[in-house]
């Protein structure tokens, strides 16, 4: 089963549903400990992840980004899953939109309501302009 | 009457339309869960003892919460009353064992039911019952499990019910109970017997920070899971209540048409009689003069 050219089975999950599959090289997602960066025959990993945008490199070259406020990244046997209720592909993300978000998620923090809902929505938001920059830079 | 027909008619179509959307997204959230129980499961096998808050029994529960899934507006039939029905043989059932139940209430009928009735509740969220997003079921889930957390001197609850309506088909959904809290994770672990070799995970950041992490999206999948069954529920008894109503009208409009049909005969009738008879008695003047 060691050989280079096992690709990785990937799905996105979010709550709503799969919202991308394919074969992947590589898998970039950062988790509470740092960035980790996941390839063919990874021992099973199980690990949280921090709101951000992680990146996917299929085998057809490509580049996808999901954004992710959460959730968790879990690796067996080739099989990665990325699970997030609110993930999102970057390039289903209007940056515009997703500014225009974090504007108003900025907005209610520096007027001082730090409740979880608005630290929620600013991670989202925040994570959501992160991966549709990203999308948008070097696609 | 055709006026109500065509009414009865248009929500039917309308609720027939909606319904295949929630089945939809109803299966479409399975993936979710499904990976849920998949790392669920295997924690379990690594940490010895899936021991967490959110699973822990409590010994003497003396405090529980009934979380009832209602719909927002009428026109579905038994739908509403049914799960009062259910959540009502729950309250009961839990009072016999000696606990306090309190509740919490999704749907604006449910909401009036309680109100109408002045029985008091902790929560209630409604405007959503027939197309719940998961920020929804994020938001009832965190209010859920800060409660549950909370001891029970300080007005926690010590276990939590749901009462919600699984959609079977288009024509059966059947009101149901489920301990929603503390969380029952032993499926997950005898799924995983099944599989031949046990992988060794590595966990980030450690075992115990991932349960910790997982069990609220555990109890938010479930909730979301509950209000994705109730709202197509909802909309599939809606459809059934609306396709009879639709019956009925014709029905009505049938026997009225055959009654307006049969006082004009009536007339007519009454009217040639009438008109003979005046003819008979003309002629009857005429011959005697």
């Amino acid at each position: 089963m060691a050989f280079d050219s096992t690709p990785l089975r990937v799905e996105v999950v979010s709550a709503e549903g799969l919202i991308w599959e394919g074969d992947a090289v590589q898998v970039i997602a950062r988790t509470t400990e740092g960035d980790i960066g996941v390839m063919a025959n990874h021992e099973p990993f199980l690990g949280i992840l921090v709101p951000g945008a992680a990146e996917v490199f299929t085998t057809e070259g490509r580049r996808e980004i999901v954004a992710v406020d959460g959730g968790f990244m879990s690796v067996a046997d080739n099989r990665v899953s990325l699970l997030n209720g609110y993930a999102r592909m970057a390039k289903e993300i209007s940056l515009s939109e997703a500014e225009s978000e974090l504007a108003k998620a900025q907005l209610a923090l520096e007027k001082g309501d730090v409740s979880t809902e608005t630290m929620q929505h600013y991670h989202r938001a925040s994570a959501q302009v992160r991966a549709a920059q990203k999308a948008a830079s070097r696609n | 009457m055709s006026a109500t027909k065509k009414i009865t008619k248009a929500m039917e179509l309308i609720a027939a339309s909606k319904v295949i959307r929630a089945q939809q997204a109803a299966r479409r959230a399975l993936p979710y869960t499904r990976e849920l129980n998949r790392a669920v499961s295997a924690l379990a096998t690594h940490t010895r003892n899936l021991e967490h808050p959110l699973t822990t029994q409590i010994e003497r529960p003396r405090r529980a919460a009934l979380l009832v899934f209602t719909s927002d507006r009428g026109m579905n039939g038994a739908f509403n009353s049914n799960v009062h029905k259910m959540a009502g043989q729950m309250r009961q059932r839990l009072e016999d064992q000696g606990l306090e139940v309190k509740r919490y209430m999704v749907g604006r009928k449910g909401i009036g039911y309680m109100k109408f009735r002045e029985i008091p509740m902790v929560q209630s969220w409604d405007g959503f019952s027939d197309a719940p997003t998961f920020a929804n079921a994020h938001e009832i889930a965190d209010v859920l499990i800060e409660d549950f957390l909370t001891p029970y001197e300080e007005g926690g609850v010590d276990e939590i019910h749901a009462v919600y309506t699984r959609m079977e088909s288009m024509l059966t959904q059947t009101p149901r109970v489920r301990r929603l809290l503390p969380l029952e994770v032993v499926e997950g672990v005898t799924e995983l017997g099944e599989l031949d070799h046990i992988p060794q995970y590595e966990f980030e950041p450690d075992p115990e920070t991932v349960l910790d992490e997982l069990m609220p999206l555990y109890v938010r999948s479930r909730v979301w899971f509950y209000l994705l069954q109730s709202a197509a529920s909802i909309l599939a008894s809606q459809q059934k209540a609306m396709k009879s109503a639709t019956d009925n009208a014709q029905q009505l409009i049938e026997t009225l048409t055959r009654e307006a049909n049969q006082a004009r005969q009536a007339e007519i009738t009454q009217e040639i009689t009438e008109i003979v008879g005046g003819a008979s008695a003309l002629a009857e003047a005429s011959a005697e003069n």
